[in-house]
C-alpha cells in the first residue's frame, strides 16, 4: 500500500467518523424539515459538494497525507512503495531524542526551542489581548459612528501590507542604526543604540502587531454586542470600572476572547515570515527549525513530524484553556 | 418633611438642543413621585442626570442637601432601574441581587443571605439559583427591584418599568410596586407616559411636555385642576372648545366658542380678548331635558354601552371631536345614534385655559 493510497483510506475513515460524531451528537428532532427539502436539490447538492470538496480536499486530505507521511523515513523517489518504505517511529525520535537510535539523552536544542515558542507564544497572546481589549471596548461601548469608521479603517488599511514586507520594514525600523534608535538616541532615553533585533524585541513586536486586528474584530464583535444599560447599571449598582470590566464586560465577551485568543496563539506559535526575518542570531523560534527540516535538510518526513507535533501541542492547549474557561467550541464560532 | 432631591434651575442640552429647560423641582422624602409626558420629551434625560450620568449644562442637583456635581452615579445613594432592566444575563438570579453587594466587599455568605432575603420580598426564593434567560416578564422585573433594593438607596429611579410588561402584568405590578414603596419607605422617582400609571400609583405627578414641566401637583390636583391646556388635554379626557374670552369676573369667565357663549373657571391670566379654551371632561356633560336649557347642541355619532357607563361620541360641527359619558343608571332612555342632543354642564366644572400646543 502506497502513501496515496493510506491517505484516501484515511480520509474516508476520517469523513464516515465525523458523521457518525455529527449524527450522536444531537438527536434528531421528530419534526426536522429535511435538507434537501429545505434548500431545495441544486443549492442543497452545491452546498454538500462545495463544503464536502473545501474540507476533504484541501484540509482532511493533505492533513492525513502529512501524518502518513511523519511515519515514514526519507526516501529517494524510486524508493517509495518499495521494501524500504515501512512505517517508523524514527521522526518523532530524533524530535525528542536528537538521534534515530539512542534515547541517552534529550533534544535539548528542539525542545527548548518548543517549549520556548510555545511558552513566548502565550506570553504574546496575553500582551495582544491586554491591548486590544481596550480598544475593541472603546470602538463598540464608546466611540460614535464618525470616529469608529476612521477607527476602523486606520487598523485594516496597515494590514493590505503583506506579511514578509512588513516583516522587513520593521528590521529597518528597528535596526541598531535604525530609525527607533535614532529618535530614543535624538531624545536622549539611551546612549547606547538597543539591540531589538538580537534580543528579539522586533520579533515579538512584529508579533503582537500582525495579530491585533484578528484579535480586535472577534473582541469588538462580542463587546459591541452587549447591552450599554448592563455596564451602565453596574456603575449605577456602585462597581469601579475595573470591576465592570471583569466581571460585567469580560464574562460576557468570553466568546470573542476565547476566539481571537486562541487564534492569535495558534498564528503566533505557526509564524513563519516573520521569525525567519526578525528572529535573532540566538532567536528560538520553532518555525524556523521545521522549516529547516523541509528545505535545508531536504527530509520532509522529519519536518511533517515536527509540525505535527507543533500542531498537536498547540491544539491541547487550546483545548485545555477553553475547558478551563468553561467555553465550548461551538461558542467561540458565534 | 424633608427634601429628597432639589433640582435648582436644571438645564441639559445636548450639542444645540436643549432637551430640559430650566427646571426647580423638590421631591419629598419618601414620597412616589412620578414624571408623566409623552415619549421624547425629556423624561429618561432628567432621570439620567438625577442618576448621574449626564451632567446638567447648567443649574444644581442635590440629593438630600447635597450637591451632586461631579459625583459619578457609582457614588450617588441612587439606583436606578433601566427601561429595559439591563439585568446581568451571565450571572444567576441571586448574584444579580447581590452585585451591588459584592462591589462593596461585603462577604459571599452575608450577601447571599441578604440576596436570598431580598428574593424572598419579592417571592423570588424558589428562582434564585435560575438563569436571567429562565424567568417571566415580570419575574425579571421584579428581580431589578430587588438588585436595586439590595444597596439600600435613598431613592430608587424607575424608567417606565412596565411598558414591556402585557396589560394585566402592568396592572399587578403597579399595586406591588407601590406595596414595595409603602414598605421600604424610601423615595421612588417612576417615569411613565402612561396616566392611568401615575394617576394610580403616585402620591405626586409632575407633568411633562417638550422639556418644560408644565405643572406638578397630586393626582387629583392635576386631574381637576390643570394649570396649562397641555396638562388638560394630555391627563384624562376633555372636550376643547376654542374661542375667544368675552367676560371676567370672580373667577369665571366666559369665551366666544364657535358653538356659543361658554362659560368656566379662570384657569390662567389672560384678559377680556385673548384666545382661550373651554376644557370639560366628558363625565361633566350631562343630557338638556328636551326644551330646557342646554350649553351646546351635538349630533350624536357614536354610541357605546359598557354597562354602567355609556360613552358617546358627539360631532359639534367643530374640528375637534366632542365625548360625553353618561351614568347608564341616571338615564331612562339613552340616546340614539343621529339624534340632536343638548349638551349643559355646570361651570365651576369646566376651566378655561390659554390655548397652547396641542398635546402630541
Ligand atoms: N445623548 C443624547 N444626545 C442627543 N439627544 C438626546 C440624547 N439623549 C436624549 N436626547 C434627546 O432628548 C430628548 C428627550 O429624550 P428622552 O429624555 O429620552 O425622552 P423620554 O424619556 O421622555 O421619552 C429627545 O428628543 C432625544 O432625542
Ligand atoms: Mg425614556
Amino acid at each position: 500500500m502506497n502513501n496515496l493510497d493510506t491517505t484516501f483510506i484515511a480520509t474516508a475513515l476520517v469523513v464516515v467518523l465525523f458523521f457518525f460524531l455529527v449524527r450522536y451528537d444531537r438527536q434528531r428532532r421528530p419534526e426536522a424539515i429535511g435538507f434537501f427539502r429545505r434548500n431545495g436539490a441544486v443549492v442543497g447538492g452545491y452546498l454538500i459538494l462545495g463544503v464536502g470538496f473545501w474540507l476533504i480536499m484541501t484540509f482532511i486530505m493533505p492533513m492525513v497525507f502529512m501524518v502518513d507521511l511523519s511515519f515514514h523515513h526519507k526516501l529517494p523517489p524510486s524508493k517509495v512503495g518499495g521494501p524500504e518504505d515501512v512505517y517508523t517511529l524514527d521522526n518523532y525520535r530524533m524530535f525528542l531524542f536528537g538521534s534515530r537510535t539512542s534515547t541517552e539523552s534529550l533534544n535539548w536544542l528542539h525542545l527548548r526551542s518548543f517549549f520556548a515558542t510555545i511558552g513566548i507564544s502565550m506570553a504574546l497572546t496575553l500582551i495582544t489581548f491586554a491591548i486590544s481589549y481596550p480598544l475593541a471596548y472603546y470602538m463598540a461601548q464608546s466611540a460614535k459612528a464618525q470616529q469608529l469608521r476612521v477607527l476602523l479603517l486606520l487598523l485594516i488599511i496597515p494590514y493590505w501590507v503583506n506579511d514578509i514586507l512588513r516583516a522587513f520594514s520593521f528590521r529597518i525600523l528597528m535596526a541598531e542604526n535604525g530609525f527607533l534608535n535614532g529618535i530614543l538616541q535624538g531624545i536622549g532615553l539611551t546612549g547606547q543604540p538597543i539591540d531589538f533585533l538580537g534580543q528579539n524585541i522586533a520579533l515579538y513586536v512584529a508579533l503582537c502587531y500582525s495579530h491585533l486586528l484578528i484579535m480586535i474584530f472577534p473582541l469588538y464583535n462580542a463587546i459591541d454586542a452587549q447591552d450599554h444599560n448592563q455596564i451602565e447599571a453596574a456603575r449605577d449598582l456602585g462597581a469601579p470600572w475595573w470591576h465592570i470590566h471583569l466581571f460585567i464586560v469580560m464574562p460576557h465577551a468570553k466568546p470573542g476572547i476565547g476566539s481571537g485568543m486562541t487564534l492569535c496563539f495558534m498564528l503566533t506559535a505557526g509564524a513563519v515570515a516573520t521569525p525567519l526575518v526578525l528572529g535573532g542570531p540566538n532567536s528560538l523560534w520553532f518555525t524556523p527549525i521545521v522549516y529547516d527540516r523541509f528545505y535545508q535538510l531536504f527530509d520532509w518526513p522529519q519536518g511533517a513530524a515536527y509540525a505535527i507535533v507543533l500542531l498537536l501541542a498547540c491544539i491541547a492547549i487550546v483545548f485545555t484553556v477553553l475547558k478551563l474557561a468553561g467555553l465550548k467550541l461551538g461558542e467561540i464560532a458565534k | 418633611m424633608t427634601t429628597a432631591i432639589e433640582l435648582e434651575k436644571v438645564r441639559i442640552t445636548f450639542g444645540t438642543f436643549t432637551a430640559v429647560h430650566d427646571t426647580n423641582l423638590d421631591i419629598r422624602d419618601g414620597e412616589f413621585f412620578s414624571f408623566l409626558g409623552p415619549s421624547g420629551c425629556g423624561k429618561t434625560t432628567l432621570l439620567r442626570t438625577i442618576s448621574g450620568f449626564t451632567e446638567p449644562s447648567a443649574g444644581v442637583v442635590r440629593i438630600g442637601g447635597k450637591d451632586m456635581a461631579g459625583i459619578g452615579p457609582n457614588k450617588r445613594p441612587t439606583a436606578l432601574i433601566f427601561q429595559n432592566l439591563a439585568l446581568f444575563p451571565m450571572m444567576t438570579v441571586a448574584e444579580n441581587v447581590a452585585y451591588g453587594l459584592r462591589v462593596r466587599g461585603v462577604g459571599k455568605s452575608e450577601r447571599e443571605q441578604r440576596a436570598m432575603k431580598l428574593l424572598d420580598q419579592v417571592a423570588l426564593t424558589p428562582h434564585a439559583h435560575k438563569k436571567i434567560s429562565a424567568l417571566s416578564g415580570g419575574q425579571k422585573q421584579r428581580v431589578a427591584i430587588a438588585r436595586a433594593l439590595a444597596v439600600e438607596p435613598k431613592v430608587l429611579l424607575l424608567d417606565e418599568p412596565l411598558s414591556a410588561l402585557d396589560l394585566k402584568l402592568r396592572q399587578h405590578m403597579r399595586r406591588e410596586l407601590r406595596e414595595i414603596q409603602q414598605r421600604v419607605g424610601i423615595t421612588f422617582i417612576y417615569i411613565t407616559h402612561d396616566q392611568g400609571e401615575a394617576l394610580n400609583m403616585s402620591d405626586r405627578i409632575a407633568v411633562m411636555n417638550a422639556g418644560h414641566i408644565e405643572q406638578v401637583g397630586t393626582g387629583r390636583e392635576i386631574y381637576s385642576k390643570p394649570q396649562s391646556a397641555f396638562v388638560a388635554s394630555f391627563v384624562g379626557e376633555s372636550n376643547e372648545l376654542p374661542g375667544k374670552v368675552s367676560r371676567i369676573s370672580d373667577g369665571m369667565c366666559t369665551v366666544d366658542t364657535p358653538l356659543g357663549a361658554l362659560s368656566g373657571r379662570v384657569g390662567g391670566d389672560f384678559r377680556v380678548g385673548d384666545a382661550a379654551t373651554l376644557f370639560v371632561r366628558p363625565e361633566q356633560l350631562r343630557l338638556a331635558a328636551p326644551g330646557g336649557d342646554h350649553a351646546f347642541r351635538a349630533r350624536v355619532d357614536d354610541l357605546s354601552f359598557e354597562g354602567s357607563m355609556t360613552h358617546l361620541g358627539l360631532d359639534t360641527g367643530l374640528a375637534q371631536d366632542c365625548a360625553a359619558t353618561l351614568m347608564t343608571s341616571n338615564h331612562e332612555s339613552l340616546p340614539e345614534i343621529g339624534a340632536d342632543l343638548g349638551l349643559s354642564f355646570n361651570p365651576l366644572d369646566a376651566i378655561v385655559l390659554k390655548s397652547g400646543a396641542p398635546a402630541a
